[in-house]
């Protein structure tokens, strides 16, 4: 197939295409995070000598280069960035689709397509709330019962004691929206970067979808596994 | 009782002489030009955006001309010209199988059973090729072949492999590469598109065709727009039989208000009926599918021997069924031309043969086809047509033989026009099906394209440019008394129609005039059933005008009104369309008068008699109109009897 | 069959308008579903009511005229087919059928069932062309296509521009329409020479025309008469991509 020859400046990023990349990118950065925040979580299995070790190895990184912590506050304001620009894209592209129909049909069943493409926004407000619970949890303690900066462990175990199963299940559903979130996101991202073979299609989504189980899961296990007192 | 008066003899006197394959080139060489920094000083009006005005407009457009467009449609590209299936002739030769411009001019002028002209055909013929080489540049995503290079089928009434295609849907690929390039211009600023306008009139000054009247079909205003030419290209008229293949909002409104002022209307019985279309389900039923022809080259067309039988398809043993295109026309059996399948389709439900509701329609099995061939091959070759056909009827057809009925398909007659498209008033152009041009009395198969294309790529351009460029242009204010004449008739009539306010709807009206004309002017037409329905049409109309009601207002979208003024055109058309039938007391084509036939039932022809164009002249709604004769010469091709026993 | 249908009714563009029950005796499961209209609107006249304004012209499926929501469905609960070759027999004796016109910023409605959908004439105005004009072509067999790109670009170019994507979009936006052409066009050798400017202007115009963003839903898809693929799409994206970047 020939390429697309020539270059022609667009508007800039405020079309709604440039939107859609934007959050493709910035979407599969986060996935990439997580992912590594996941390995991180599944380091708590080899005890809590272990995980210690490795949150506090976190605030080396990148030393002597860069001072103590200053890795971590770049990849922060770099997520935080990420964050925000999925978020503001995600705004403006809600906000112009309810322009577009300013008149809502008297019927209207419900979209056909998959649970997870019509719960993107609302799942995404979920994860939203998630995650600046999950920060005051456990990386300020501000609301974690233990709270010890440094006792990384302790602060996971007590954070899902069964005690507080609320928490529990309330972690559990966020991850789960993160799933759905994810299982149409990281398809769409991949559509919205140009993915465009039927067979790709298949792949991109079993892909999406074994990438947003397999998140589910390891993130899933660390807090059943205090549950059921594997972690304690 | 005379229906018609005879009047003078026309002749077409843009037609150049001298050896045929050299007339357009020296046509061309001898049309006056117009400078092109003139030419954005000058205007042109197209009405309707199909093949032929969509390719106009777009070609004038880019020559520099002012263009103003108008469609009823909401968007150019609906034009009808959508619906063609099947293809498009050229005469490219790419099969290596003895094509060539004069095969195809002598298929054409042969096809259309000698009563086209030769010097138009030609260059019909002639452009064709071009028109491929135009479509191609365009994108038009033609059929191609594993090379690369693009496929070919053959199609009714010729022996090569000449037309082009896009699956079932040529037209519709044609028309989007026409309405593409049309955007590009409106985009440029060269066209001016007004889609949902009606024209309503034309506006004639000083003997010239110098604008038109339009209702805005939203808001219901009435305006005028003046220009230096006026090109019609609203298409034919085959709604005037209600129920037809054409769209539901297919007129001759256009055409016929341009007859009322002056334009002879040429031949207007030749009427192409197509013989496989799904039949009448029942009275609620408001237009007819066509099916492609090439259902004939596997299905077998039968019903049973006696009317009486009413078992499901089935049921009924081969020795009971009449497989009569295979028993009359032995050598081309299913394959014969489309006339005569469809008359023979009449003539066996005449007998009271038909099967189906109302006993109109015949079998077309494809069992035979199915077990030599096996279901997959016969999938892959008819698979869209069939699932088309079970989506409207509900049957399936690869377990019960499809029924078909004929039903009208194309008009080969329209406003006559010279060798430069020019209608005998100066200044108004007629293109596309709207024109009576090339087909003569019956059009073949994959033509109807290739001409709309041919008139609005690369004919009018030439010729309206001879126009513009030998008559002087004074511009005409909106004012001038002309122009208020012509708006004020608008007006009069759209208020006549909503003032009546009777007790019949439009439709009524319409699908009344359809019987009259199916029943005696359609596939079979005699004098006495002819006489009979101009009367049946001369009563209808009076009581058209005195008890039809038109709700709502003028001033809002009122679909009919809309409606309403174009049956009450269709109600004057066709009378003039019987009075044509009446006086051709021969058989040609699309019209077969049941007078004239051999003895074994075929169509006969008298060119002695009625080698001529019949060009009508309008001379008062239901006044006899003049017949004017445009004698017809053959040098090239000679008349000869079609015979495909 | 005896049905009843619950229409939108709207006088006029500036109108409010609301949803208005009839009944419809008698009818054909044969009839389509535009014809089953057809015979409301004659009761309707001779009642002396103001028939159902809808759009509509072939009624065999190709112009894209007709199209409504019915029962929040475009063009009908069949797959594949428009709303002039919906039949009444996919419906039920005694159904309550809802019909709406398409919702969508971009088609404002004139009346009753029929909006405007000339933002779609805009966004072809755009670029959804390949400049050609008339006599400049060269003798068609000059540029071989190969077959697959030839046959994806026809099945591209089957859209018909009805706008059902458009109204079955959650997010109201014609991404499905404007990606048919851009495909089309960019397959065939003739439309490389524009292809980078022809997307990034096509997609300028469907913003301007107030069309929502595309989230990949796939609504589109599902209810587009010609079965246009969603993969379409995708190929837009990688062409806007490449345009942008210049490869």
């Amino acid at each position: 197939m020939p390429k697309v020859q020539g270059k022609r400046r667009p508007r800039g990023v405020r079309s709604s295409i440039a939107l859609k990349i934007l959050m493709a990118v910035t979407g599969l950065l986060l996935v990439g995070f997580l992912y590594v925040h996941m390995i991180g979580n599944l380091k708590i299995f080899f005890g809590a000598e272990t995980f210690d070790h490795y949150a506090h190895w976190l605030r080396t990184i990148g030393t002597p280069l860069l001072p103590q912590d200053w890795y971590l506050w770049i990849q922060r304001a770099v997520l935080t960035f990420a964050v925000i620009g999925h978020i503001t894209a995600a705004v403006i592209l809600a906000r112009r689709a309810g322009k577009a129909r300013p008149v809502k049909y008297a019927h209207r069943p419900k979209v056909q397509g998959s649970y997870a493409a019509r719960t993107m926004r609302w799942g995404g407000v979920i994860v939203l709330l998630f995650i600046i619970y999950h920060i005051l949890d456990l990386t300020t303690g501000t609301l974690n019962p233990n709270g010890k900066p440094g006792e990384v462990y302790a602060n996971v175990a007590a954070d899902f004691a069964p005690s507080r199963w609320y928490v529990t299940l309330f972690y559990t559903l966020s991850i789960v929206a993160v799933g759905f979130h994810l299982r149409h996101g990281l398809w769409s991202a991949a559509r919205t970067l140009g993915q465009q073979r039927p067979h790709g299609e298949k792949i991109a989504r079993a892909v999406a979808l074994v990438l947003s189980v397999v998140l589910v899961v390891g993130y899933l296990s660390v807090p059943f596994a205090v549950l059921i007192g594997l972690v304690d | 009782m005379t229906f018609w008066n005879e009047g003078d003899a026309i002749a077409d006197q843009a037609a150049p002489d001298g050896p045929i394959e050299t007339r357009w080139e020296r046509r061309k060489f001898e049309a006056k030009l117009v400078n092109p920094a003139n030419r954005r000083k000058l205007s042109v009006i197209v009405i309707g955006t199909g093949l032929a005005g969509g390719s106009a407009a777009a070609t004038l457009a880019e020559a520099g001309y002012k263009v103003r467009s108008y469609c009823y449609q909401d968007s150019p590209r609906r034009a009808h010209s959508i619906a063609a299936q099947g293809g498009i002739n050229a005469a490219k030769n790419y099969r290596n199988d003895g094509d060539s411009t004069y095969r195809l001019f002598y298929d054409t002028v042969k096809g259309g059973d000698f009563r086209a002209r030769e010097s138009n055909v030609y260059r019909l013929a002639e452009v064709s090729a071009n028109i491929i080489d135009q479509c191609v540049a365009q994108g038009v995503p033609f059929a191609r072949e594993y090379g690369g290079l693009l496929d070919n089928r053959s199609f009714g009434g010729t022996q090569v492999s000449r037309t082009f295609y896009a699956r079932g849907q040529t037209g519709q690929q044609l028309l989007l590469g026409a309405y593409q390039a049309m955007e590009r211009q409106i985009g440029l600023g060269n066209i001016e598109m007004f889609a949902r306008h009606e024209m309503l009139e034309l506006v004639i000054v000083d003997g010239k065709a110098r604008g038109v009247v339009v209702r805005d079909l939203v808001t219901g205003e009435i305006s005028t727009d003046l220009a230096d030419a006026v090109v019609l290209a609203s298409g034919g008229y085959g709604n005037v039989f209600f129920l037809s293949t054409n769209a539901m909002g297919c007129n001759v409104t256009a055409s016929w208000r341009a007859h009322r002022k002056g334009a002879l209307f040429a031949n207007p019985c030749y009427t192409q009926i197509h013989p496989t279309c799904i039949p009448e389900s029942g009275s609620h039923q408001s237009k007819l599918t066509l099916m492609s022809e090439s259902l004939r080259n596997d299905g077998r067309v039968w019903v049973p021997k006696v009317g009486t039988d009413k078992r499901a398809p089935g049921d009924i043993p081969e020795d009971e069924r009449d497989y009569y295109l295979e028993r009359i026309y032995p050598s081309f059996g299913n394959l014969v031309p489309r006339d005569i399948a469809s008359r023979a389709a009449k003539n066996v439900c005449d007998e009271g043969r038909g099967v189906g509701p109302g006993g109109l329609g015949v079998y077309l099995d494809f069992a035979d086809a199915i077990e030599r061939l096996g279901q997959p091959a016969v999938e892959a070759k008819y698979g869209n047509l069939f699932e088309m056909y079970q989506r409207i009827t509900g049957d399936d057809p690869y377990e019960t033989p499809m029924r078909i009925y004929p039903a009208v398909h194309y008009t080969m007659g329209g406003l006559w026009v010279d060798y430069d498209l020019q209608s005998t008033i100066p200044g108004l152009f007629v293109v596309g099906e709207a024109n009576f041009s090339d087909h003569g009395a019956n059009r073949l198969g994959a033509s109807a394209l290739m001409q709309g294309l041919a008139d609005g790529y690369f004919v009018l351009p030439y010729t309206l440019a001879n126009y513009l460029a030998s008559s002087s242009h004074d511009t005409i204010s909106p004012d001038h008394e002309q122009v208020v004449a012509a708006r004020r008739q608008v007006e009069e009539r759209l208020e006549k129609l909503l003032s009546i306010n009777g007790d019949r709807t439009v439709d009524s009206f319409h699908r009344e005039l359809g019987h009259i004309m199916w029943e005696y002017c359609g596939m079979e037409r005699t004098e006495e059933g002819l006489s009979k329905a101009i009367s049946l049409i001369r009563g209808l109309r009076e009581e058209f005008w005195t008890r039809v009601k038109v709700p709502g207002t003028g001033e809002q979208l009122n679909q009919n009104l809309e409606k309403a003024g174009r049956v009450a055109d269709f109600l004057e058309l066709g009378e003039l369309m019987c009075i044509d039938a009446l006086h051709r007391g021969e058989s040609a084509g699309g019209h077969f008068r049941a007078e004239s036939q051999t003895p074994d039932g075929e169509a006969l022809r008298h060119d002695d008699e009625f080698s001529y164009v019949g060009a009508w002249e309008f001379t008062g709604t239901g006044q006899a109109p003049t017949l004017h004769k445009e004698q017809l010469e053959f040098e090239y091709v000679h008349p000869s009897t079609r015979s495909y026993k | 069959m005896d049905i009843q249908v619950r229409v939108w009714r709207q006088a006029g563009p500036s109108d409010k308008g609301k949803m208005v029950t009839y009944d419809v005796k008698d009818i054909s499961p044969d009839a389509s579903f535009l014809e089953m209209l057809d015979v409301l609107n004659e009761n309707l006249i001779l009642s002396g009511d103001e028939p159902v304004a809808f759009d509509h012209d072939c009624r065999e499926g190709i112009c894209g005229a007709c199209g409504m929501m019915i029962n929040g469905v475009a063009h009908g609960p069949e797959k594949a087919t428009t709303t002039c070759q919906l039949h009444m027999r996919h419906f039920n004796d005694g159904d309550t059928i809802d019909v709406e016109p398409w919702r969508a910023a971009p088609f404002p409605v004139i009346k009753d069932l029929v909006v405007n959908r000339g933002a779609f004439d805009r966004i072809i105005q755009a670029g959804g062309y390949i400049t050609a004009p008339t006599g400049t072509a060269p003798e068609a067999h000059s540029t071989p296509v190969p077959k697959p790109d030839a046959d994806l670009a026809f099945e591209a170019a089957t859209c018909i521009g009805c706008g059902a994507c458009v109204a079955a979009c959650p997010n109201g936006s014609s991404m499905l329409f404007t990606a048919a052409k851009v495909a089309h066009l960019g397959l065939m050798p003739q439309g490389q020479p524009e292809r980078a400017t022809r997307v990034v202007d096509m997609l300028e115009a469907q913003d301007d025309a107030g069309f929502g963003g595309c989230t990949n839903m796939g609504e589109c898809t599902t209810v587009c008469p010609k079965g246009i693929p969603l993969t379409l799409i995708g190929r837009l994206n990688a062409d806007y991509r490449k345009s942008v970047r210049g490869n």
